[in-house]
């Protein structure tokens, strides 16, 4: 039997669990930019005007951090810019899915259950990678075929698509690793989660550097987020880093089938190792075991934000040198505020950024009460005179408060790094802190939502990071899609103060908070009147 | 003395299946009660709402004297319940997680902890991840053997344990069962297990009773196979009531007869003549696929 014996079928289980979900974010992602061919056109129906907008963009850190670096002004170079977050989104699906067809499913038994008949030993590691390989290979060719059809050049086109493409590929094949590394599927998107926000603090802190004095503009070159957006679509049209993703994505594919052979279904290669005869003392409710489940996870998402918010807050004073060395820009932020208020607007702008990511990490959390329901770790504690609050209240905690804390600690890296840069750190820390937590109150409304999810449809609990998706899309795209303010407004983040520098609102703050705390006790009663286990 | 369980009417359904139907269950202080039945027939669901984890849509079930959905978690205080299918926590050791469980219960016996884990021959310091299923299963029968409380509900316990380790159970519920002031729900597809144990039992199908009583009742209500030489041809015995499968071969015949109706039957052979007679009470085996087959009930019917 050869260990690729079953590859095909298995794909085809894949496409068939999968038909709804893949379809979707194919579609989805491939199409956004579409509407930003028309958004640009409206907006700046001329050359000139176009050009106005690059010059501003150009050296605007806020923007080269979120969108990645701009070239040029022609209006495929414009779209193709504004499009930079979606290399990411695409990596991030591409990891999760790759993953749940690997690791979830040797974790859960099933790929026993598969190996056991004429399934060889690699089908199903090879089976997620080439769906997933295909399925961005798909994403891309929709995306180009989508922006021919309104009228950009063919070359930039196919570049464009396949940027998208070449970044799920690497990072299918980061999950494709990551899922031999550890024997749990958390652990596995953890580590591949990580590599993909790495590989995003090394673009961004190579771009800003790029933009102001270069020095650390190497690093743009260590990560694949740099390599495919240095195709440039419709501005040089590289194909050469395309090919360098491919290779990459090739080694580690190979690197992963190599671990796989290597060790036993179900084991991880880091070997387990041996626990306490006995639990502290502790080590006796429902939030004691909810911080077992959910430290890693906060130490994960704490060590992460701390990173990026020492490197983001560290680039924020070049952000004024940039300004003050350039006339003719100072006159466009002349009316922002000048300096100082591109400075603040950019913070602000990071901690935006945070606010969604923190939300992100809401709904992973959250999610844990739901994972721990389907794997049958509810029933035991549930069986015990812990009641249905007080269990998922544990969860809950961590669903709120880790935000919290993931959220000061980014606002405080931020200001600290800021502060000791400007030399004021009693004037940067708290402002810092402050736009951090100003975010909470729609964070929150993330965690509400899901744990509504749990509570009333809790099969369908995972549809929650919909929520986020939508925030994501508002957030970072929305303008650009030239859609509606009042429907903007559904994202609960469209409503926070822009903090550094903007005006202090408190009312919808308050509003926030307390539609989350009515949606949160909403959930839990739904949850206390259903039955449990919902499998 | 009362009912540690008492259900009557439950009915539960999920969708279009319907798991309960009509279900009546009584399980009196102090015994240990098997409760039977064919897969998916409703035990593990029988026994989630007994915990509250799920509401019936009508019926009544009463628990240690109180309301299984409204009480539940004063009532999980005196009860302790194992699992059909026991997963634990990959990254806690089963030590921790038989402290944790027992805790969250309201207390646990160190000296019974230690005792069980020695005669399970447990390693308490292994993770979740690395226990094989029977030592999973070892992990919740020592968290709930070892908690001091009123009522043990058991969902299939021993399924993934060595003979030498069912033994270890099944002493250890003897012990529960000499106390006499605890009960035990056991639902089990191990008939052996069933008979050395259950001071009595109940048989559920599709949702439903369909017996309950001690094994000498069940035995009772079952059919006994006589094998008879007669003096003669038996003519009629097939339009007897409660005789079934005969078969007759010159003067030798076969058949299995109901208990009530053992007496007409042997009545009729003695009439004839009978020259030798042998009479077998039914196997545990027999009496249980009697009841769990599906098709026989149906087959009895033109008769
Ligand atoms: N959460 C659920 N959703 C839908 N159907 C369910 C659910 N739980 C149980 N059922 C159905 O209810 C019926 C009874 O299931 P239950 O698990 O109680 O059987 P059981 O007697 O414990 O069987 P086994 O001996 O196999 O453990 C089955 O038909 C099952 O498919
Ligand atoms: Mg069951």
């Amino acid at each position: 039997m050869n260990t690729l014996t079953g590859t095909v079928r298995l794909a085809r289980l894949i496409l068939r669990r999968d038909r709804v979900l893949l379809p979707l974010w194919v579609l989805l992602l491939g199409l956004i930019p579409l509407s930003y061919v028309a958004s640009f056109n409206e907006l700046f129906p001329t050359e000139a005007g176009r050009h106005g907008y690059f010059a501003a963009s150009e050296h605007n850190a806020a923007f080269v951090a979120l969108y990645g670096r701009l070239f040029g002004s022609s209006l495929g170079e414009l779209v193709a810019w504004r499009a930079g977050f979606l290399p990411v989104a695409v990596g991030l699906l591409s990891i999760l899915t790759v993953v749940r067809h690997t690791r979830t499913e040797e974790e859960s038994g099933r790929r026993e259950l598969l190996g056991s008949t004429v399934t060889g030993r690699h089908a199903g590691l090879a089976a997620a990678l080439v769906t997933t390989f295909a399925a961005t290979l798909a994403l891309g060719a929709i995306l180009a075929v989508g922006m021919i059809a309104q009228g950009l050049p063919a070359a930039g086109s196919w570049a464009f698509g396949m940027e998208l493409t070449a970044s799920g590929w690497v990072f299918a094949a980061v999950g494709g690793v990551a899922a031999q590394l550890t024997s749990s599927a958390g652990g596995a998107r953890g580590i591949a989660i990580i590599t993909l926000g790495a590989a995003y603090v090394l673009r961004v802190v190579g771009d800003i550097s790029g933009i102001g004095d270069g020095t650390l503009a190497w690093l743009t070159w260590l990560t694949p987020f740099g390599w495919v957006q240095r195709m440039v679509p419709y501005g040089g049209d590289h194909w050469w880093p395309a090919l360098l993703a491919a290779l990459v994505s090739a080694v580690l594919a190979a690197t992963a089938v190599l671990l796989s052979a290597r060790r036993d279904v179900g084991a991880g290669l880091l070997p387990p190792r041996l626990g306490p005869a006995s639990a502290t003392p502790g080590l006796r409710s429902p939030l004691a075991l909810a911080w077992r489940l959910h430290r890693g996870l906060l130490a994960g998402w704490l060590a992460g934000f701390a990173v990026l918010g020492v490197v983001l807050g560290y680039l924020a004073a070049g952000v004024g040198d940039l300004v003050r060395d350039n006339r003719q820009l100072n006159q466009v932020f002349a009316n922002l505020g000048g300096a100082s208020g591109l400075i603040d607007s950019y913070i602000a702008s990071i901690m935006g950024l945070f606010g969604l990511i923190a939300g992100g990490y809401a709904i992973q959390a959250t999610l844990r009460a739901r994972v721990e329901e389907t794997n049958g770790h509810a029933e035991p504690v549930l069986g015990t005179g812990v009641g249905r609050v007080a269990w998922l209240g544990g969860h809950l905690t961590f669903s709120l408060l880790g935000p919290a804390a993931v959220l000061a600690v980014a606002g405080a890296a931020v200001g600290l790094t800021h502060g000791l840069n400007t030399g004021d750190v009693g004037r940067e820390l708290p402002r810092a802190v402050a736009g951090a937590l100003v975010q909470l109150p729609a964070v929150w409304i993330l965690s509400a939502v899901t744990i509504v999810m749990f509570g009333l449809l809790p099969r369908l609990a995972a549809v929650s990071w919909g929520a986020l998706v939508i925030c994501l899309l508002f957030g970072l795209v929305g303008s650009a899609l030239g859609l509606d303010d009042r429907v903007l407004e559904v994202s609960p983040f469209t409503h926070l103060p822009k903090i550094p520098g903007g005006q202090v609102t408190v009312a919808p703050l308050i509003w926030l908070t307390a539609i989350a705390a009515a949606l949160t006790a909403a959930g839990l009663t739904a949850f206390r009147r259903r039955d449990v286990p919902v499998t | 003395m009362t009912d540690a369980i008492s259900v009557t009417g439950l009915v539960k359904t999920f969708g279009a299946t319907r798991a309960l139907d009509g279900l009546d269950l009584s399980v009196r202080t102090g015994e240990v009660h098997g409760f039977l039945g064919p897969n998916g027939a409703g035990k593990s669901t029988t026994i989630r709402i007994l915990l509250g984890m799920m509401r019936a849509d009508s019926g009544a079930a009463r628990l240690l004297g109180g309301d299984p959905w409204a009480d539940a978690t004063t009532l999980h205080k005196q009860l302790a319940y194992v699992p059909g299918d026991v997963t634990l926590w990959p990254n806690l050791s089963g030590g921790e997680v038989i402290d944790m469980l027992g805790r969250m219960r309201g207390g646990l016996d160190k000296r019974r902890r230690a005792d069980l884990l020695e005669r399970f021959d447990l390693d308490p310091r292994k993770k979740g991840r690395a226990y094989s299923k029977g030592n999973r299963q070892k992990v919740a029968l020592v968290a709930a053997l070892a908690s001091d409380v009123r009522l043990l509900l058991l969902d299939e316990p021993t399924s993934g344990l060595d003979p030498l380790m069912e033994e270890v159970f099944r002493e250890a519920v003897r012990e529960e069962q000499r106390r006499g002031d605890r009960t035990v729900l056991l639902s089990s597809h191990i008939l052996s297990e069933v008979e050395a144990l259950c001071d009595r039992l109940t048989i559920i199908r599709d949702g439903r009773a369909v017996e309950s009583g001690t094994l000498a009742d069940l035995r009772h209500l079952s059919r006994t196979t006589i094998q008879a030489e007669l003096a003669a041809p038996a003519d009629g015995l097939a339009q007897l009531p409660g005789v079934h499968d005969l078969h007759v071969e010159g003067g030798r015949v076969r058949f299995d007869v109901d208990a009530d109706a053992l007496d007409p039957a042997l009545r009729h052979l003695t009439a004839v003549g009978v020259r030798s007679l042998v009479s077998r009470p039914p196997t545990l085996e027999e009496l249980f696929l009697q009841h769990y087959d599906r098709t026989q009930r149906t087959a009895e019917v033109p008769r």
